[in-house]
């Protein structure tokens, strides 16, 4: 099988070398990425039409990040998210017809109605749950990391955070006891350059945010988080090594959000339309198929059938989160207490 | 045949106790870890010999890692934040882990680790994963002026801060009195499939001390406990106002004044039944409790009654609390924050129309 290499952007990085994506891995990333861009855009489509789905916080223009590690994952590996989690639901394997249904708030949605875009979890995927409270998902996955070492499991556990949580003593605290326990842990920062509307190079004391795994006696990486394969071969090699006992790793995604913070937000009180077209044109999705294309990995029809795929998909998830019941009111109080017999 | 003589009751202190149902519950079910600062002590150090050098700050710890080894017993970083959310995390993925808050001021560390994500978590994931997670951690002001150790802490290591909890929907608190039901109800929190925190009232600690059965055994969650029968008047006490209420009960049954104490030993989900049907006896309610006042759990439980059982009183329900201050460091001062007997006596002498 040929190598890839991916080139570190940070200087003083060792380069990753992997295995190349398998054709397989290869539809799977195109598959994930573009049904997370469908759901993301139908999603923004609903909103603007008046569909009450509650706060969301789009995933767009970000997809190669969750993609390109949840596709190093096994299904029994775990995931802990952001508020802008619907990305790394869909990688992780989270149907989209009930994440559908539950941003419309029906009872056949992944927490039965009573979580939200905002804490989409599916524990049968590994997906510990969408966490809006910043930087504390990265300390659940420490826990799953370490449950995995004391059951002795060969489970690896991923925590996802953004730039703006790096910030956040929360993210500090998980780093260094996945670090003092050897945990089998890997820290994904996706690096979308604004935590609302304030930016990394304000809001971050680092000229890399892979530069911070050294305080804590760990491998750190800055990958390009528009090319999947990039990512997909820094993760491959970071959760190898939490596997085998390694420990944790860091690895920065640098990325960026199409949309506002969230489905209200107006981008222009705090970023220029030049910025938002340069990062367009490094769109993730347009340049996988520019490449495998290119390089004759896959075939246009390959691509097509995928895109079709996708977007009957999320027609069919739409129909079945309107379709779906409401919560009966007596759900108000289910639930309160982990007594409760199922 | 052989006269079988009783065995000598066995006695444990507080500590000791919740020491034991630690223990008992880790050997029965391997999935348990405990995790805290100093809880064994002296980590890693083992290679000179220092093993087990603290054993948590209350010592109920004492001796675990030298039975279950680092693996299940760990010290952690001064990182509230970081070891509660890690047994959050271990809690949504196999594991039943136990904390220590070395004392209960410290949750403004790691507060919204229980009130956002431990407590919500079933609710909000729409029931589809248990959180067993059990949260100890140490309460109390000193109150006599006397002990030196663990008192004279000051405004920010003396503290009641159980009504910030129990307001959490979702949170199952818990607040012993005794080495018996400080067993009971540590291996009841184990075995909850949710969260639940325990309080563990510092100055219970060595003085409470008690017969307690050697086996496992669950004191329930949920449930209060009349600890002295009584019929003119319920003295509702939460955690060591239990021991004050029962001084304060001989005092007021040596003028004629029988009361009862209902001991409250869960604060959430409160046990209403076993407090209405009290006061549905004795007419009369006072609520003695160590918190401070506003918003507080006395106030809680004078509301409930005042709500569903008006027609049963025969006078307005008293409360006996700390004052809205925070405490003091001074032994003279402390010793006027923490409710005594005196109070609780003054109060029902109120209730009576025989005030001093």
């Amino acid at each position: 099988m040929p190598q890839t290499t991916t080139k570190a952007l940070t200087p003083g990085h060792a380069e990753i070398t992997a295995l190349s994506p398998t054709r397989e891995q290869l539809l799977w990333m195109y598959d994930h990425m573009t049904l997370i861009r469908e759901f993301e855009e139908r999603l923004k489509w609903l909103v603007e039409t008046g569909v009450p789905v509650g706060a969301v916080h789009y995933y767009t223009g970000q997809e190669a990040c969750a993609v390109g590690v949840c596709a190093a994952l096994e299904p029994t590996d775990w995931i802990a998210s952001t508020h802008r989690g619907h990305g790394h639901c869909i990688a992780k394997g989270v149907e989209v017809h009930r994440m559908m249904a539950e941003l419309y708030g029906k009872s056949t949605g992944t927490n039965r109605g009573k979580g939200g875009s905002m804490h989409i979890t599916d524990v049968r995927v590994g997906m510990l749950g969408v966490n809006p409270i910043v930087g504390m998902g990265a300390t659940h996955a420490v826990g799953a990391a370490l449950s995995a070492k004391v059951r002795h499991t060969s489970q690896v556990a991923v925590a996802f955070f953004g730039e703006g949580a790096a910030s956040s003593g929360a993210l500090h605290e998980a780093m260094n006891l996945a670090a003092i326990w050897t945990l089998p842990v890997v820290f994904v920062c996706e690096n979308n350059r604004y935590a609302q509307s304030t930016p990394v190079e304000y809001a971050v004391a680092a000229s890399n945010i892979s530069d911070r795994a050294a305080a804590y006696r760990m491998p750190g990486v800055t990958v390009d988080g528009q090319d999947v394969t990039a990512v997909w071969a820094a993760a491959a090699a970071a959760i190898g090594r939490a596997r085998s006992g390694g420990g944790p790793s860091l690895i920065e995604c640098k990325t960026y959000r199409y949309y506002g913070h969230h489905q209200g937000d107006d981008t222009r009180r705090y970023r220029t339309k030049e910025e938002e077209d340069a990062a367009r044109e490094r769109d993730c999705i347009k340049r996988f198929r520019e490449q495998v294309l290119h390089d004759g990995s896959l075939e246009p029809e390959d691509l097509n059938a995928i895109d079709k795929k996708n977007k009957e998909k999320i027609d069919l998830a739409v129909i079945f989160a309107e379709q779906s019941p409401l919560p009966d009111p007596s759900e108000l109080y289910t639930d309160v207490y982990v007594t409760e017999a199922r | 045949m052989k006269t079988e003589t009783p065995a000598a009751v066995r006695e444990l202190t507080f500590n000791q106790a919740i020491n034991e149902a630690l223990r008992l519950e880790m050997r029965r079910d391997p999935t348990i870890v405990i995790l805290g600062e100093d809880i064994a002590g002296g980590a890693g150090l083992a290679h000179l010999g220092f093993v087990d050098s603290w054993g948590g700050s209350l010592r109920a710890t004492k001796g675990l890692i030298t039975e279950f080894g680092p693996e299940r017993v760990l010290d952690t970083p001064i990182a509230e934040m970081g070891f509660v959310g890690a047994a959050v995390g271990a809690a949504m993925s196999g594991l039943r882990p136990i904390v220590e808050i070395m004392f209960v001021d410290l949750i403004g560390c790691c507060y919204d680790q229980i009130i956002n994500q431990a407590a919500k978590m079933h609710y909000m994931m729409g029931g589809q994963l248990n959180l067993p997670l059990v949260i100890r951690t140490a309460y109390g002001t000193r109150g006599d002026g006397k002990r030196t150790y663990g008192g004279g802490a000051g405004a920010q290591h003396s503290q009641t801060l159980y009504s910030v909890l129990a307001h959490i929907p979702g949170l199952k608190v818990v607040v012993p009195s005794t080495a018996y039901n400080a067993k009971g109800l540590t291996i009841s929190a184990i075995r909850d499939d949710g969260p639940v925190v325990i309080l563990e009232h510092k100055f219970l600690g060595v003085a409470a001390k008690g017969h307690v059965p050697e086996d496992a055994y669950c004191v329930p969650i949920g449930r209060a406990e009349i600890v002295r029968p009584g019929g003119d008047i319920t003295l509702c006490a939460i955690g060591r106002m239990t021991h004050v209420c029962l001084e304060a009960a001989e005092s007021l049954a040596a003028e004629g004044i029988d009361a009862e104490i209902v001991d409250v030993l869960t604060l959430s989900p409160l046990d209403e039944t076993t407090i209405l049907d009290s006061v549905a006896r004795t007419r009369r309610l006072i609520v003695v409790d160590e918190d401070t006042p506003v918003a507080s759990m006395a106030r809680d439980i004078a509301a409930r009654v005042a709500e569903k059982a008006f027609d049963d009183l025969d006078a307005p329900v008293k409360t006996v609390t700390a004052p809205d201050t925070p405490v003091p460091f001074a032994a003279v001062l402390e010793a006027h924050y923490v409710p005594r007997p005196s109070q609780v006596i003054s109060a029902v002498h109120e209730l009576f129309g025989t005030g001093d």
